[in-house]
C-alpha cells in the first residue's frame, strides 16, 4: 500500500468519502441486481427447454402395463398356453412410509416366507421411487381381499389385477412349450427396456415361449398419471391400452400330446409323432416333465431342487436333447441303403448266432441263430448277423449317406432354442474327429445302431416317416403358410414296399413286436424295435435284473397304416430294459390317432395302476421328497 | 384543487404503495402455493404486513436522536439475548435460535441485523475524524461485529452471521476507513477460507460442496437447488400461469412458500414476474440509498447505508441461492417469503430509514 503523505482528515473530507463510497456500494448492489436478472433470463430462456422437460418428467409418471401374451394354440385352435386373470400385490417404494410395519403386516397376511421377505427388502433397496416392487404374484381371492380391506393402513401397497400365463395341460407341454418368467438382471441389462422391470411382465424362458418371444410379447400399454413428489397420484392423464401378442398356431395336436405324455407313465422317455403327409409334428412329449405353470409364477427353491436332482432328468427335453444309440431301429434304413445300392432283397446269409469279423466274434441278439436270413427276415427278426455280413460287403459310406438322407445326425429347422443332433458316423467323420481310420468293426457296430451312432427321438420319427413315404419330409412345429414343397427321396417303389412289408411283419407277422398290434381291425401298424445298450455286454444283458441306470434303452419306430402311411412315430424309453417297454406306448399312441375311446380306455387302466394322473403323481412325489422319504428307486416326476 | 392536509402529506404514500405492491405480489404467490387458498399462509402474512406497516410508520415518526442514544443499549441487550439463547440451547440439549416470549418466538439474531448497524453507525459518528486511520477506528468495530457473529455461528446460523458481518463491514467501509484494510482483509479471508470451511458443520460443508456441484446429488442434498432451477427454468418468459405451477403444487419444490418462494413465483409468472420483482426491490433500495446520501447527520448516513445493505443482503443471497449461484443458506426473500421474523426485521429497517428521512426533512444539514 502506498504510504504517501495525506492531508489531515476533516469532516468535509469524510462527507465526500461517504458519498463516494455509498455510491460505490449502491452501484455494486445495482450490478448484482443486473447479474441476477441476467442469470434468471439465462435459466428461463436459454435453458427453458431442458427445465420444461425436467419439470414434466417430475410431474408426469409413466406406468407401463405389461402386454397380454399371445396364445399358443394347437392345430385345431385349442389353447395350449393362454392367460388367466391373476391377482398380485406390489409395493410403490415412494409411497412406503413405515416400511417395517407394512412388510410385517404383509408377511402375516400373505404368509410370506423368509426367502421372499429377503427378496422384497433387496428389491426395495435397489428400486428407484415410483417403480413398483413385486411382493407376491398369484395371490388367492381371500388373501387379496384381506390386503384390500387393510389398504388405508398400508400406505405404499398397490394391489393389482394382471394376467398370468396358464398351460391347461401342465406338465404334458412343459418341454414342448417351455415357460415364462420374470426377466433377470442380465436380461434387463441387455434389453435396457423399462418394461423388463415392470412387475407382472414375463418373458419366454424356454422352448417355444422363448423362440416366439417377439411374436408373443405384444405392445405394453401405458398409464400417464400426475404425481406429487411423494408419489401420490393426483389425476390420470391418459391411458393407452396394451396390444396383445399374436397367437402362434402349432402343428401339434394338443389331445395327442397330452395322451402321449400321460401314456409314458412313470417311465423316463419320449414320444414324437409326425404326420406323414406334411411333416407336421403332432406330438412331442418328454417325460417326466415339470409343470410350466409353477415356473410362470416363480418356481420355489425346493421344487426346483426336486426337479434338478431327479435321475429321470425332468428338466431335459428328451425329444430333442436326449441322445441315444439308435439300436436296431436303424435296420430298415440300412436295408434301404442296401437296396438302393443294388443288393437284391433275396440275398441271404446264414445266422448261427454270431459272426467272426477280423479276430473278434460279433454276436447276434439271438445266440441260437436265425438260420438262413434274407432282408425281410433280417428286419422283422432283427437279425444282427445279416447286417454284419452285408454291411461289410456294401460299405459304410452307403449306410452313412442313407442315414443322413433319412435325417439321422441332422439338425432340423425347428423353432427351438437348442437341439442335440447326435452323430451318423462315416469314415470321413471319424478321421476328422478322432484322427483314426475307420475299421470294419466300426461298420459292424454302426449297422446295428451302436458304436458311434447317436440319435434323438425326433430324428427317429423323421426317419420312420421318410422310410414310410419315400419323401424327404421335414418336421414342422408351426403352421407356416409358405413351406417348401415336399421332395421325393427317389427310392424305387418296390424298395419302399419291401421295407414297409418287412416292418409290417415286425408287428403283424413273425416279428419281434407281436404285442404291438393295433386293436383296430383295418389299420395295421408297421414298426421296428430297438434295444440300445447302456453299458458293455461284459456286465451282462441290460434287462430287468440290473439296477435301473444300467438297463438298456427301449426304442421303437412305427408308422400306420403300413400300406398307406398316415402317421409315423418314435418312442424311446430310457433304461426300459429293451424294446418291449417302448412298443406298447407306440401302439397306444397310434391307436389314439385312429380310435380315441379305445386308447383312452387303455390309458385309464394303466393310470389306475400307476397311481393317478401326471399331476397327482407329481404332487405325491414332491410331497414325499420334501418329507425326506428316501425312495430306493425314486419314481420320476410322472 | 383541494388542499391536502400536511398530516396526510407527511405520510410516505409512495413507499407504502411500493411495500404493498411487493407484499401483495407475495400474497398472490402464497395463495397459489397453498393450492389456491388464503389459509394457511396468505391471510396471516397479509394481516402481519398491515400490523408491521403501522409499526413502521410509527417508527418513522420517532426522533432519530432516540435511535442514536439507545443504539449501544439495544446492542448490548440483543447480545445478552443471544447469550441467553445459547444458554437455553445448552440447557435444552440442542441448538436453539429463538426465545419463546409467550406471544411470539423472538429470534435475537434477527434483531442483531438492525442493532449492529445502529451501534456501528453511532460508533463511527462519534469517532473524531482524525482517528479514522488509526487502530482506534478498527478494533472496537471488529469486536462489536465479531461477538454477535460468533454467537450466531454457534447456533449455528451461517446465513445470519454473514448478514451481520456484511452490514457491519459496509458501515465500516462508508465511514472512511482506509481502503487497503478492506483489501488485505479480503485477501486474508480468501487465504483462510479452507480453515473456515473446515470449521463448518458437516451439513453446512455439504451444502457448500453441493452448491459447487449440484448435479452430484440431485436426489439428496442437491435436491433443493435442482428443483428450484427446474421451477424457474420451466416458467420461461411468461410463466405457466397463476395457480398452474406444477413444481410447487406437487411438492417437488421444497420450502416453496418460505426460502424458495421466488422459484414458486417464477414458475407461474416467468421472467416477467421476476424482473418486475427485481425492479420493485431496486426502487426500494434506490429510495433508501437516496436517503442515506441526503441524510442530515453522520449517524443517519451510516445507519441508512448499513440498513440498506441489510435489506440488500437478504434479497441478493436469497435470489442467488434459488438460482443456484450460492449455497443453500436459510435466508428468506424480504416481504415475499412467508414468515414474521424476516418481515419484522425488514420493516424495522425501513422504519428507521424513514425516521432518518424525516430527520433530514426537518433539521438543517450537520455533521455531528
Amino acid at each position: 500500500m502506498p504510504r504517501q503523505k495525506r492531508p489531515p482528515i476533516t469532516e468535509a473530507w469524510r462527507g465526500i468519502t461517504f458519498t463516494r463510497r455509498a455510491l460505490v456500494v449502491g452501484g455494486a448492489q445495482a450490478a448484482v441486481g443486473v447479474a441476477l436478472a441476467a442469470r434468471m433470463a439465462y435459466i428461463s430462456i436459454i435453458d427453458n427447454d431442458r427445465y420444461v422437460l425436467e419439470s414434466e418428467s417430475n410431474r408426469v409418471n409413466l406406468t407401463l402395463v405389461p402386454p397380454r401374451r399371445g396364445w399358443i394354440v394347437d392345430r385345431n385352435g385349442k389353447a395350449m398356453a393362454n392367460n388367466r386373470v391373476s391377482l398380485r400385490i406390489d409395493i410403490i417404494p415412494d409411497r412406503l412410509h413405515d416400511k417395517d410395519f407394512v412388510l410385517g403386516q404383509l408377511e402375516t397376511l400373505l404368509n410370506l416366507d423368509g426367502d421372499t421377505m429377503q427378496r422384497i427388502r433387496r428389491d426395495l433397496k435397489s428400486s428407484s421411487g415410483f417403480q413398483p416392487v413385486a411382493v407376491k404374484e398369484d395371490v388367492s381371492e381371500a388373501e387379496y381381499a384381506s390386503v384390500l380391506v387393510r389398504l388405508p393402513d398400508l400406505p405404499g401397497i398397490a394391489p393389482a389385477r394382471g394376467f398370468a400365463r396358464y398351460y391347461p395341460t401342465g406338465a404334458a407341454v412343459g418341454h414342448l412349450i417351455g415357460y415364462v418368467g420374470a426377466p433377470n438382471a442380465e436380461e434387463y441389462e441387455e434389453a435396457k427396456d423399462p418394461l423388463y422391470i415392470t412387475p407382472g411382465f414375463k418373458i419366454g424362458k424356454q422352448a417355444l415361449e422363448k423362440y416366439f418371444e417377439p411374436v408373443l410379447r405384444g405392445k405394453p400399454g401405458a398409464r400417464r398419471v400426475e404425481v406429487t413428489a411423494r408419489g401420490k397420484v393426483v389425476r390420470e392423464l391418459s391411458t393407452q391400452p396394451d396390444v396383445q401378442g399374436q397367437t402362434v398356431q402349432l402343428t401339434v395336436d394338443a389331445d395327442l400330446q397330452e395322451y402321449a405324455a400321460r401314456r409314458l407313465g412313470p417311465e423316463s422317455g419320449s414320444v414324437v409323432v409326425i404326420d406323414c403327409l406334411t411333416g407336421d409334428v403332432l406330438a412331442m412329449a418328454s417325460m417326466p416333465s415339470f409343470d410350466p405353470n409353477s415356473f410362470s409364477s416363480g418356481i420355489g427353491v425346493a421344487e426346483y431342487k426336486w426337479l434338478s436332482q431327479n435321475d429321470h432328468v425332468p428338466l431335459r427335453n428328451k425329444t430333442l436333447s436326449g441322445l441315444y444309440p439308435a439300436g436296431s431301429t436303424v435296420k430298415p434304413m440300412v436295408a434301404m441303403s442296401f437296396l438302393e445300392a443294388g443288393l437284391p432283397a433275396e440275398a441271404t446269409t446264414f445266422c448261427g448266432g454270431g459272426l467272426r469279423v477280423g479276430n473278434r466274434v460279433f454276436h447276434c441278439w439271438n445266440r441260437r441263430g436265425h438260420g438262413q436270413v434274407n432282408m425281410a427276415k433280417g428286419i422283422y427278426q432283427s437279425c444282427d448277423v445279416y447286417f454284419y455280413h452285408f454291411a461289410q460287403q456294401m460299405g459304410m459310406d452307403v449306410i452313412a449317406a442313407m442315414g443322413k438322407r433319412l435325417g439321422l445326425g441332422q439338425k432340423f429347422p425347428l423353432p427351438v432354442p437348442s437341439q442335440s443332433y447326435g452323430t451318423m458316423p462315416s469314415p470321413d467323420w471319424k478321421m476328422e474327429k478322432y484322427g483314426r481310420p475307420w475299421t470294419i468293426a466300426d461298420t459292424v457296430n454302426a449297422t446295428i445302431g451302436q458304436g458311434y451312432v447317436l440319435v434323438n427321438p425326433t430324428q427317429l420319427a423323421v426317419m420312420a416317416s421318410r422310410l414310410a413315404t419315400g419323401n424327404a419330409l421335414m418336421p414342422h412345429l408351426t403352421r407356416d403358410a409358405n413351406r417348401a414343397p415336399i421332395q421325393s427321396l427317389g427310392f424305387a417303389p418296390d424298395h419302399i414296399g419291401l421295407v414297409r412289408e418287412a416292418m409290417n411283419q415286425v408287428v403283424n407277422g413273425a416279428g419281434t413286436a407281436g404285442r404291438a398290434r393295433l386293436p383296430i381291425e383295418d389299420v395295421k401298424m408297421a414298426g421296428k424295435t430297438g434295444t440300445a445298450q447302456v453299458v458293455s455286454l461284459s456286465k451282462g444283458r441290460g434287462g430287468m435284473g440290473v439296477p435301473w441306470k444300467y438297463r438298456d434303452h427301449g426304442l421303437f419306430i412305427a408308422f400306420a397304416p403300413f400300406d398307406a402311411p398316415r402317421y409315423a412315430a418314435a418312442v424311446v424309453i430310457e433304461h426300459g430294459a429293451g424294446s418291449s417297454s417302448a412298443y406298447p406306448v407306440a401302439r397306444d399312441v397310434m391307436t389314439f390317432l385312429f380310435d380315441r375311446d379305445k386308447a383312452m380306455a387303455a390309458l385309464t387302466e394303466y393310470e389306475a395302476g400307476w397311481g393317478g394322473t401326471i399331476e397327482e403323481r407329481m404332487a405325491r412325489n414332491f410331497a414325499a421328497w420334501k418329507a425326506g422319504a428316501a425312495q430306493p428307486d425314486p419314481e420320476p416326476g410322472a | 384543487m383541494i388542499p391536502v392536509p400536511p398530516a396526510i402529506q407527511r405520510i410516505p404514500w409512495k413507499l407504502i404503495a411500493l411495500l404493498s405492491a411487493i407484499t401483495g405480489f407475495g400474497l398472490l404467490v402464497l395463495y397459489s402455493a397453498a393450492g389456491g387458498s388464503m389459509t394457511p399462509w396468505a391471510l396471516n402474512q397479509g394481516v402481519r404486513f398491515l400490523v408491521f406497516l403501522i409499526g413502521m410508520l410509527i417508527l418513522g415518526r420517532i426522533k432519530l436522536k432516540f435511535f442514536e442514544d439507545f443504539a449501544y443499549l439495544a446492542y448490548l441487550a440483543v447480545v445478552a439475548l443471544l447469550f441467553a439463547v445459547e444458554l437455553l440451547g445448552f440447557v435444552g440439549g440442542g441448538s436453539q435460535r429463538w426465545i419463546n416470549l409467550g406471544f411470539i418466538n423472538l429470534q435475537p439474531s434477527e434483531l442483531m441485523k438492525v442493532t449492529i448497524v445502529l451501534a456501528l453507525a453511532r460508533f463511527y459518528a462519534q469517532l473524531p475524524p482524525g482517528s479514522t486511520r488509526t487502530i482506534t477506528a478498527l478494533w472496537p468495530a471488529l469486536v462489536m461485529i465479531g461477538l454477535p457473529a460468533g454467537l450466531v455461528m454457534l447456533q449455528p446460523d451461517l446465513g445470519t452471521a454473514l448478514a451481520i458481518c456484511a452490514s457491519g463491514a459496509i458501515v465500516m467501509f462508508v465511514s472512511g476507513l482506509p481502503l487497503w484494510w478492506f483489501g488485505s482483509a479480503a485477501i486474508a479471508g480468501a487465504a483462510a477460507l479452507p480453515v473456515l470451511f473446515s470449521m463448518l458443520h458437516d451439513y453446512q460443508q455439504k451444502r457448500v460442496l453441493i452448491f459447487l456441484d449440484p448435479e452430484s446429488d440431485p436426489l439428496g442434498a442437491g435436491y433443493h437447488i435442482s428443483q428450484s432451477k427446474i421451477a424457474i427454468g420451466s416458467g420461461g418468459i411468461g410463466g405457466k400461469g397463476f395457480l398452474n405451477g406444477s413444481q410447487s403444487h406437487l411438492d417437488y419444490l421444497p420450502e416453496g412458500h418460505t426460502d424458495f418462494i421466488f422459484a414458486t413465483m417464477a414458475e407461474e409468472w416467468g421472467l416477467i414476474g421476476g424482473v418486475a420483482l427485481l425492479i420493485a426491490f431496486f426502487l426500494l433500495l434506490r429510495w433508501s440509498t437516496r436517503i442515506a446520501l441526503g441524510a442530515r447527520t453522520r449517524f443517519g448516513q451510516l445507519a441508512a447505508t448499513g440498513l440498506t445493505m441489510t435489506i440488500f443482503f437478504y434479497i441478493a443471497i436469497n435470489l442467488m441461492m434459488v438460482m443456484g449461484l450460492a449455497p443453500v443458506v436459510g435466508i428468506p426473500l424480504p416481504l415475499f417469503s412467508y414468515g414474521g421474523s424476516s418481515m419484522l426485521t425488514i420493516m424495522t429497517c425501513v422504519g428507521i430509514i424513514l425516521a432518518i428521512d424525516n430527520d433530514s426533512k426537518t433539521g438543517t444539514r450537520r455533521f455531528h
